[in-house]
């Protein structure tokens, strides 16, 4: 469904990726994990098209993308919707006429039906009732279900998540994930999830890819994550200090 | 010490032609655009934001304008005994020059801040990013209304102006300058003829258009934070006014030749 090819990317002479290959499934969530700063949000920004990779192709639904003029891309994103990390819902509309844009803009259905799916899916993320909201009257978790609401409501078939919950509370955190995976399976979509958030990760995620340095060095099931050798995902998952704090810890076991 | 003045000066040089280049693609790409039917109801609805909210500042400011220029020139004229020229004075300047130079001083002021920062806005808090992963091209749902209502409604505000300064000048004249209604009337139908209005209005057309795209462009180049908003809307002001006073002596040269 999405394909990174040898991707390479750097800003204003600075490597942000290198070398990227990666593969992401129907149907599968892969959530990508690494330190803040590793080059996440850049590698789910490069699927959606808002950046075009220095080096290396970007693969959508078998097509190469990262050639494509804005309005080309655009045929392609109609089957895309992203939760960003702020949210970024459009502060001039109301909470219904943000879960609504994307169908008045994109279908033909009347007002009625729209009003019908928004209703729906504001129920869905637990926000029945608050169509006529503005967005700056909302917690920074209500934001983040809204902008769920609105990704989903054209139906795509690939959902991008930009650390979905970073910044919640940790029941807020568990609500989205539930969200996460609901979207997973009532939509069948196929998801990419970046966080640095291991409980999350580990809990909506068929594979994980940890990111480090602007590469990827490590990609499996949760559990060949949970197992790696490599000092560097230990130390990221486990929170260590260190590399070498994960090395001492294992021998100490031994 | 030489080298590193000489360095400086070609990279904003380099700077300049840069950001100059793509200005005229957002231009390009702007009127690449104008072949697609526009929202209509996003063009009035920034006709009606952008336009009509300035109305009663772009009075005030030309009212008083009208008034001093009057002011100025009766007190000279009067002394030449050329009383009845100051009508056709007061209204040709106007027409040609004042009205639109600074009806788009006074736009770009307020509306082309107003454009950058409400981009800028939605630039810093990655809502033109959503726009475009919502397959919604940024130039065609933002720029393409703004520039059309700017083009549009610039110059409907120098028409009431045009009049404003007139009824300024009058009032001067009349009432200040012992000029007759009669008189400062027959002059302005003496000296002044369509053309000059008309340039007057092909003028603010083209400052509209450069108040909308300056303050788009500065808006989709915001850096980051408010910070960067607020510099951004300080850049599209004082870029709209320089254009618009440069623009105009090229303009006015082509237009009352």
């Amino acid at each position: 469904m999405i394909k990174l090819e040898n991707i390479s990317m750097s800003f204003h002479g600075k490597h942000i990726l290198q070398g990227i290959d990666l593969e992401v499934k129907k149907g599968e969530t892969l959530v990508v994990i690494g330190p803040s700063g590793s080059g996440k949000s850049t590698l789910l920004r490069l699927m959606v098209g808002l950046l075009k990779p220095t080096l290396g192709k970007v693969w959508i639904k078998g097509q190469e993308i990262s050639h494509l003029s804005e309005d080309d891309l655009n045929k392609i994103r109609i089957g895309m919707g992203m939760v960003f990390q702020y949210s970024a819902l459009f502060d001039s509309m109301t909470v219904g006429d943000n879960v609504a844009f994307g169908l008045r803009e994109h279908t033909a259905m009347t007002e009625a039906e729209i009003h019908k799916i928004v209703t729906r899916n504001l129920r869905m993320v637990g926000l029945a009732g608050q169509q006529d909201v503005m967005p700056n009257e909302l917690s920074g978790g209500m934001k983040k279900r809204v902008s769920l609401a609105r990704a989903i409501a054209i139906r795509p078939e690939i959902m991008l998540y930009d650390e979905p919950t970073a910044g919640l509370d940790p029941i807020m955190s568990g609500t989205i994930d539930r969200l996460i995976m609901n979207a997973k399976r009532v939509l069948c979509v196929t998801s990419v999830v970046v966080t640095h958030h291991m409980s999350s990760a580990f809990k909506i995620a068929d594979r994980v890819a940890m990111i480090h340095g602007g590469r990827i060095i490590e990609v499996g099931t949760v559990e060949q994550i949970k197992q790696s050798e490599n000092p560097v995902v230990q130390q990221f998952i486990l929170g260590l200090k260190s590399p070498s704090a994960y090395v001492r810890r294992r021998s100490e076991m031994r | 010490m030489l080298l590193a003045i000489v360095e400086s000066i070609g990279r904003q040089v380099i700077l300049w032609m840069e950001n100059s280049g793509r200005i005229v693609i957002l231009l390009g790409n702007t009127l690449f655009h104008l072949r697609e039917k526009p929202r209509m109801n996003h063009v009035l609805h920034q006709m009606a934001h952008l336009g009509v909210d300035s109305l009663p500042i772009v009075l005030l400011t030309i009212l008083f304008t009208g008034m001093v220029i009057t002011l100025q020139t009766a007190t000279e004229f009067i002394k030449y005994g050329a009383q009845s020229s100051v009508g056709g004075v007061v209204a040709i300047a106007m027409a040609r020059e004042l009205a639109p130079v600074l009806t788009g001083v006074v736009v770009a002021g307020r509306v082309g801040a107003a454009i950058t920062a409400e981009i800028g806005s939605m630039k810093v808090t990655e809502q033109i990013d959503a726009l475009r992963v919502m397959a919604i091209n940024p130039i065609k749902y933002l720029v393409v209304p703004r520039l059309l209502a700017c083009v549009i409604m610039v110059p409907i505000l120098v028409i009431f102006a045009d009049i404003i300064g007139t009824v300024g000048g009058y009032l001067v004249a009349t009432l200040y300058a012992d000029i007759s209604s009669f008189t400062y009337i027959h002059s302005i139908t003496l000296f002044t003829v369509v053309n000059d209005i008309i340039g007057g209005l092909v003028k603010a057309m083209f400052f509209g258009g450069i108040i909308a795209i300056i303050g788009c462009y500065k808006g989709l180049t915001t850096g980051e934070g408010a910070e960067g908003v607020g510099r951004a809307t300080t850049a599209s002001v004082v870029s709209s006014i320089i254009l618009i006073f440069i623009s105009n002596y090229f303009l006015s040269l082509v237009l009352y030749r």
